[in-house]
């Protein structure tokens, strides 16, 4: 087991320019932009940087080493002396995707709320920039009370976002989002102090927590404790029921980044902490974990039949679709868990265009039932053709996108239980239903008198929002492997921690975990050090 | 008889204060009104002197008056923390006063009398020399309650706050003079080597105990002798509400936990399960009557009695049994950084219910808070970091405090006790967001929009960003707080 002193944060390829730093805070640095310009330049300013966090970002994809499973663009610095907490941040191909997907959201969520803000521009955006900063730095964060702080951070602009430019019911949204988070939140931060103490290690870095053992009877407890956090933000059934009233109130940009990227951070939580961290009570109970993301799935399916809200049928799809990437992953093994990765970014492309598209008809009727909007293709065909593609994306037509996630995730189910894969498949078909009968009514029904004169069809602005998430379901849907060659590395590294811990719970005397953990995995490269 | 004078170095910022004190009451009657402001501004140099005092001997154990008075590193913490906070209040008042049109520098006078007192209880190393310092500050601060003589309701505070105060002083003192008949004295080495002497079992002991923890309980207003507190803040002038909430609690507190580690430190396994309850039921309580506030001052009082649940935490881990100095300290340091966080955020908010005017009135009620996003954008902002850091969530120092508070419960194994902290945690997170939410979500009534205004002076301006820059900067660089309290903590 490496001790303290020998875990060395291996810089591999950043050269030692603090990538991710910039990454993380240049959105504030946009805040306090916002702060000096007048109102009229906010969005502008907010757009720049935003977009800016995004090219800046793209070197990490370019310089990242494929190879290894260890993070990469490290950086840390001592925050608190006593007991010892880092500022430490660093990628591997499990956060990497979601910090692209986080970073090429943000500038579509500024330019589809271009018009659709009126009021109170500049806090927007800063509320906007905020969250950006606190999902990235949930994402790169190597230190578990640096995580936390992001983590919890991240709830006060989101509040704000859904309570201030909301819908009519948007205050009630609003807290039940923020206290059903919060609460989910409060053993997340007891257990991160168990751990501390329990690993002796007089360290929150997150690798070597990880890779102290602990106890089954202790893991089982922090496992629920992890659970609770980590399953309101996914959220799994039956912690969901804040997230219809969450996205139906929001305003379109806040349904984004709930949908897209909010909702990743629960799935990241249990790859990041709950897998790694506590494998033995993984293992133990990773069928309750399944059933309940089977549940989802096909619950999520069926609540979505029954809605006449756009928005409220598309969070109840996502809820259905986060089941399939609670569902990959806790299959424990490497194509569910690639899977659940690319499902996790192919939700944040798909989901999050739904809700754009959503969000841009909203802007003409001022109404989201179905009925309202019914019939647009005659009036607005271009709009029509992206909500086919995205909503054919949604439900995993193949060449799209989330054909080859949920394949992924389906095929390391039928590894798992060929029964359970059969019954998540039925969630595919549910989703052809609801979607498609969705399609019919609101692309080819017929068109609703009252609201025809104020449809006209989009505008570049509005294309233009819409067009770089059109490519990404192509390009993930044709050709995955680049996105797949990031996680590999990574996977095969959780996957093999996995085995490892099974192949000992085998056979007599029980080593601690951890031992088990890196006894099999050698590594005699100076790279491997450090190991998760 | 002569003083040493090294005794009188000893105190020399309690004299400093003190004299100050009593030159600005005589100054008063002959300094023209429109010249007040210099008596506020001298009160604050006073204190700003002896924070250098303070601050440059800080470290070394002295005590004076043949051990009457105790000068170490842990009241030095707490002499820090109470200048600045005296310091904040004066400069609060200055435009406070005028707005209510009670501008007397007696106020001054009595605020620094009121210090005194604070200074003398976290100095104090024998019961009687406490029991002064209390009786000081308390006297002080009845006269300070009142000072809105035109106001029933101030009035009222006052008397409320002087019957039940003096009843509990009683307490205390009967306790006291229980303790002095079987230890034969009143300082707290030798009420500790008696307990020693006489076992854990003594029934007269066990009984001052009792007292000594009721005596307390009242001063820093935990459940179940809280009744006074919200009457009390909600009629005294603003700027003294905060004075009370922050520096007679913080003072309550030093003094406590020196007595109850040095004096009563061999009975740990009698009070620690005693203070656990209170501890609870103080959380509990605290945070459940908050909710159902509609008076942002009354709600800041059951939210300090909240945050005494939390510090309380702090002294459950320095008794708890089984733990060893290293752990027991830790509860210290964390229940000392946790006041001092609670103070700046604290005076936050309560600055801000001062600076808010309704027609002629503070505006106290949730109320007058409606909308103050479009018209005062800062403000606003400033009330919602104060708000988010009395809830505990990052990036302010309330997280900050709330972490290492649950940090030395689990390291005493009480994980359920921070479980317990934590829950009601969330449970505060709905008052105070509701403050936030009629401050950004709902739209102001015409008539609020021209009734409500801020009454921002210059000095409050300072003691605002005063507080923020606590709020922010210990939420995002705690180290310098944290390694003080941790190096000023009791054994």
């Amino acid at each position: 087991m490496p001790s303290r002193n020998e875990r060395i944060l291996i810089d591999v390829s950043s050269g030692g320019f603090p990538w991710l730093t910039l990454v993380v805070f240049l959105p504030l640095l946009g805040v306090a932009a916002i702060l000096l310009v007048e109102e009229a330049l906010a969005k502008w300013v907010a757009l720049g940087i935003s977009s800016l966090v995004f090219l800046v970002s793209l070197p990490l994809w370019v310089l990242f080493d494929e190879s290894t499973p260890a993070m990469q663009f490290v950086e840390a610095h001592q925050w608190i002396a006593s007991p010892s907490i880092n500022y430490a941040v660093g990628v591997d191909g499990i956060s990497l995707p979601l910090v692209l997907l986080t970073t090429l959201l943000t500038p579509l969520c500024v330019l589809v709320s271009w018009t659709a803000i009126e009021t109170r521009v500049r806090e927007f955006v800063i509320s906007l920039l905020v969250m950006e900063t606190a999902t990235l730095g949930v994402f790169v964060a190597l230190d578990f009370v640096l995580f936390y702080v992001f983590w919890e951070t991240m709830l006060i602009p989101m509040y704000l976002l859904i309570g201030i430019w909301g819908g009519p019911n948007r205050v009630y949204a609003a807290i039940k989002f923020f206290l059903y988070t919060l609460a989910g939140s409060i053993l997340l931060l007891v257990a991160i102090i168990v751990l501390y103490f329990y690993a002796g290690e007089e360290s929150f870095d997150i690798l070597t927590l990880s890779n102290a053992g602990y106890p089954p009877w202790l893991q089982a407890w922090l496992f629920w404790a992890f659970f609770a956090a980590f399953a309101v933000k996914v959220p799994m059934f039956p912690f969901h029921t804040w997230l219809p009233d969450a996205h139906v109130e929001a305003p379109t940009a806040g349904s984004v980044m709930l949908a897209s990227v909010l909702l990743k951070l629960g799935a990241y939580g249990f790859l990041r902490f709950s897998l790694p961290m506590l494998p033995h009570a993984t293992q133990r109970f990773t069928s309750v974990v399944i059933f309940l993301s089977v549940v989802a799935i096909i619950y999520g399916a069926y609540m979505a039949f029954a809605q006449a809200d756009l928005k409220k049928l598309i969070a109840y799809s996502s809820v259905s679709h986060m089941g399939f990437v609670t569902l990959g992953i806790f299959v424990l093994n490497a194509q569910g868990i690639e899977g659940a990765i690319l499902q996790m970014v192919n939700h944040g492309i798909t989901t999050g265009a739904l809700f754009l598209c959503v969000g841009i008809v909203y802007e003409r009727t001022h109404s989201r039932e179905i009925v309202d909007n019914s019939g647009l293709a005659a009036s607005m065909p271009v709009y029509a053709t992206f909500l086919v593609i995205f909503a054919l994306s949604s439900v995993g037509l193949p060449g799209m996108n989330s054909f080859v996630g949920e394949f992924f995730v389906l095929l390391g189910t039928f590894m798992w239980s060929k029964a359970l894969a059969t019954v998540a498949t039925l969630g595919v078909i549910l989703a052809a239903a609801y979607i498609l009968w969705m399609l019919q009514r609101v692309v080819y029904g017929t068109p609703a008198q009252h609201v025809a004169p104020k449809l006209h069809d989009m505008n570049w602005r509005e294309i233009g929002t819409l067009a770089p998430l059109a490519f990404f379901v192509f390009w993930i849907g044709l050709y995955p492997k680049p996105l797949l060659d990031v996680m590999h590395a990574s996977v095969d590294h959780l996957v093999q921690k996995q085995a490892n811990v099974m192949v000992v719970d085998a056979g007599p005397p029980v080593p601690p975990p951890a031992i088990a953990g890196t006894g099999s995995f050698p590594g005699p490269s100076p790279t491997k050090v450090e190991t998760r | 008889m002569m003083i040493p004078l090294a005794d009188l170095v000893t105190i020399l910022p309690e004299l400093i204060v003190v004299s100050v004190a009593c030159l600005l009451l005589v100054l008063d009657p002959i300094t023209p009104s429109h010249r007040k402001d210099l008596l506020a501004w001298m009160s604050v140099a006073a204190l700003a002197v002896c924070f250098v005092v303070t601050a440059g001997g800080m470290g070394d154990r002295v005590s004076a008056f043949s051990d009457l008075v105790v000068v170490d590193g842990y009241a030095s913490f707490w002499k820090l923390l109470l200048y600045v906070v005296s310091g904040m209040t004066i400069l609060l008042s200055i435009g406070y006063l005028k707005e209510e049109r009670i501008d007397l520098a007696e106020f001054y006078g009595f605020v620094l009398l009121s210090l005194t007192g604070m200074m003398i209880m976290v100095s104090g190393a024998d019961l009687l020399v406490i029991y002064l310092g209390i009786e000081l500050m308390s006297i002080s601060l009845y006269v300070l309650a009142g000072f809105k003589r035109f106001e029933a309701k101030s009035i009222e505070s006052s008397a409320k706050y002087f019957i039940l105060g003096a009843f509990s002083s009683g307490l205390l003192l009967y306790g006291i003079s229980l303790i002095f008949g079987v230890a034969g004295s009143t300082r707290l080495v030798e009420i500790a080597a008696a307990v020693d002497a006489r076992g854990l079992d003594d029934p007269l002991i066990l009984i001052a105990l009792m007292l000594v923890i009721v005596g307390f309980g009242f001063k820093v207003a935990a459940v179940p002798f809280h009744m006074w507190t919200p009457d009390v803040y909600q009629g005294a002038p603003t700027s003294v509400t905060a004075f009370m909430a922050v520096a007679s609690k913080a003072a309550s507190f030093g003094a406590f936990l020196r007595v109850m580690l040095e004096g009563f430190g061999g009975m740990k396994p009698n009070w620690s399960g005693l203070i656990l309850g209170v501890c609870i039921l103080t959380l509990i309580l605290g945070n459940l009557v908050a909710i159902v506030q509609t008076n942002v001052k009354r709600m800041l009082a059951y939210s300090s009695i909240a945050h005494a649940g939390y510090a309380l935490i702090g002294l459950v881990v320095a008794g708890w049994v089984g733990t060893g100095a290293g752990v027991s300290a830790k509860g210290v340091s964390s229940m000392m950084l946790y006041l001092a966080v609670y103070s700046f955020m604290t005076l936050g908010a309560f600055s801000m219910v001062a600076i808010l005017r309704r027609g002629g009135d503070e505006g106290e009620d949730l109320d007058d808070f409606t909308g103050l996003a479009k018209r005062h954008k800062g403000a606003a902002f400033l009330m919602l970091l104060f708000m988010i850091s009395l809830a505990g969530i990052p990036p302010t120092a309330g997280f900050i405090g709330k972490f290492y508070l649950f940090m030395a419960a689990v390291n005493a194994g009480l994980t359920w006790l921070a479980v317990v902290g934590l829950i009601f945690a969330a449970v505060s997170a709905f008052y105070y967001l509701r403050v936030v939410m009629v401050m950004y979500m709902r739209e102001p009534s015409p008539d609020q929009e021209s009734e409500t205004r801020l009454a921002l002076s210059p000095t409050a301006t300072v003691v605002l960003a005063l507080a923020v820059a606590g709020v922010v900067l210990f939420g995002v660089y705690p180290w310098p707080l944290v390694s003080l309290t941790a190096s000023a903590s009791l054994p």
